[in-house]
């Protein structure tokens, strides 16, 4: 059983790459060209402004995912009342999916009938909040909405690396006179490294494979603005017809991935083998 | 003083912690409850503007502001979505997506469940040589982007004839929910007693034998986990539809983008709000009525990962 799922994954990913060596355009080729693909790929305007939409995006999803969602796991451990409910209402936005996201996203930043209307009609109609049609912030709205949705994972994870952390420190601490914030950022956060690497591998594969929620929000654009890896990847593969090329893109895509996971197969290895 | 009596003891019970009580409501707690308080408004906001939406008319929507509650109450934007909406060339509502989602959620629900407990079976009773470097490549299946499986899929479903039908998107759910349904059963079966599986053995069961009489009955809990993850996971899935499921299988959410990013004439937006409300439905039901053993599920599939 696990033999066909082998060959389906290393196969494919095999296959993929063999194919980012030929010159396949709208039909597969067996002429191989080398490195060209590669090339030409990275001479490609649009693929590099993906890349730099993606690191821009990557990075600040990730930092603002793990800020937003220690700071919730915190507060909602200080023996708040109607702990339960606050927990379900930061994290039911994960249950949805990528594209519903994406749609009341664009509905709530449409300019002219969404937030910026609100604050306009508040008596600050010189307000504008146009960032989902503007070229330069569209792909910072990809954040926001995506931000929404993650930041409860987190939080829930956070959370329970917080509960498992042994009590005695806080009495520790306590005694020592240690202010609380000091105690979470120098001694609970350290502690909860595993978490913390387990939440960033998370994420940082949801970054590689952002894709659903451009699509349904700006649809890459406006124009070209908000481009993706993996939305560059099917449009050529799909519309564009140049079967190549999205193979190498599909290439680089996996290449941050397996850096990810390295270390962290590295770790574990050596951790079950002690 | 004889309301104060009656009020006290509730709010006495409410912060039931000493500690917590004690401190009673310093500026600090002041300040813990409006950083949660306010968290959770910018949480639930797009809910509620999702839902006062899809109740108003387009007069109202034009005339009106997002946040307001609806002065007009109308289902009608409901309707629509359900059953006249465009999803593209056709236009009978979304409800058409709705079922072939179901059609495509429910094999794809079942076959990986079972195909990732046979799986977590053979890995942590039986041991096959290479058992590790199997389930190693398995995991970063997990995490490798989709795209750089699909072009060989399509050609491999393409060959084998079931291109763009319901099988093909099973088979690629299957595919793709394999690691994790995997990962989940190994961990759940590694942590039953190994003297079960041994005696079973003395008794002379086989493979099959003892995963239908002993391992699969005490499966429950973690199908139940199971189901829910891989319920949603499908139900959410746009991808692997878009690409695989074909021209009449189309799951409701490539229809429900299709309504609403290809416009012709003005933007019904309560209609579509509405047609999102119903996409996200099934999910956020599932959520709210299994919190707990979602958490757990995303908890298994990511921390033990």
């Amino acid at each position: 059983m696990a033999v066909t799922v082998l060959v389906a994954y290393l196969g494919t990913v095999l296959w993929t790459f063999r194919v980012s060596l030929t010159s396949s355009r709208t039909f597969a080729s067996d002429k191989f060209i080398g490195a060209a693909q590669y090339t030409r790929l990275f001479d490609n305007e649009r693929w590099m402004l993906s890349l730099h939409n993606l690191a821009i995006y990557g990075l600040l999803f990730i930092l603002a995912c793990i800020v937003i969602g220690f700071l919730l796991a915190v507060f909602i451990d200080q023996n708040v009342v109607g702990e339960g409910m606050l927990r379900t209402v930061f994290l039911y936005p994960y249950a949805m999916s990528f594209v519903a996201t994406g749609l009341v996203w664009q509905w709530l930043l449409t300019p002219g009938t969404g937030i910026d209307s609100v604050v306009q009609k508040l008596g600050f109609p010189d307000f504008s909040f146009d960032w989902i049609v503007d070229q330069d912030m569209a792909i910072y709205t990809v954040v926001i909405a995506t931000v929404w949705q993650f930041s409860g994972l987190v939080m829930a994870l956070m959370l329970a690396g917080l509960r498992g952390i042994d009590g005695d420190i806080w009495k520790a601490a306590r005694l020592d006179g240690i202010p609380v914030w000091r105690v979470y950022l120098a001694i609970v956060l350290p502690m909860m490294k595993a978490t913390v690497a387990t939440v960033f591998l998370l994420l940082a594969t949801t970054v590689a494979k952002l894709f659903d929620v451009v699509v349904a929000m700006t649809g890459g654009g406006p124009g070209t603005a908000s481009e993706v890896p993996a939305k560059f990847i099917m449009d050529h593969l799909f519309l564009r017809s140049n079967i190549g090329l999205a193979s190498a893109g599909a290439v680089m895509l996996l290449i941050p991935v397996i850096a990810l996971l390295a270390p962290y197969a590295y770790a574990r290895s050596r951790r079950s083998r002690a | 003083m004889k309301r104060e009596t009656i009020i006290a003891p509730p709010l006495a019970l409410a912060g039931a912690p000493v500690r917590a009580r004690r401190r009673g409501l310093s500026p600090a707690r002041i300040g813990i409850y409006l950083f949660l308080l306010s968290a959770a408004l910018f949480f639930l906001l797009p809910l509620y503007v999702m839902l006062v939406t899809s109740l108003k008319s387009m007069e109202e929507i034009r005339l009106g502001n997002i946040l307001a509650l609806p002065f007009d109450l109308t289902f009608e934007p409901w309707r629509q979505a359900w059953s006249e909406v465009c999803t593209g060339a056709a236009c009978e509502g979304i409800r058409g997506g709705f079922w072939n989602s179901v059609a495509i959620t429910v094999p794809s629900t079942i076959l990986p469940i079972l195909i990732g407990a046979i799986n977590g079976y053979a890995l942590s009773f039986w041991r096959p040589r290479g058992a590790n470097a199997l389930f190693g490549i398995l995991l970063a299946g997990a995490f490798i982007p989709v795209q750089v499986m699909i072009y060989p899929l399509v050609r491999l479903l393409a060959g084998a004839g079931i291109f763009g039908s319901l099988p093909a998107i099973v088979l690629v759910h299957l595919v793709f929910g394999m690691p994790v349904m995997t990962l989940l059963f190994r961990n759940y079966y590694a942590g039953l007693p190994q003297e079960l599986f041994h005696a079973a053995r003395i008794d002379g069961g086989g493979f099959w034998r003892i995963f239908l009489h002993v391992v699969l009955p005490l499966s429950t809990p973690i199908a139940i986990v199971a189901a829910i993850m891989q319920v949603t996971g499908v139900w959410n899935d746009y991808i692997l539809g878009l690409v695989f499921a074909g021209r009449d299988n189309l799951p409701m959410t490539v229809q429900l983008n299709n309504v609403i990013n290809t416009t012709t004439g003005t933007r019904l937006y309560n209609v579509n709000m509405a047609a999102t409300i119903l996409t996200a439905a099934v999910p956020l039901a599932i959520y709210f009525f299994s919190g707990r053993w979602f958490v757990r599920g995303i908890a298994a599939g990511a921390v033990k990962g």
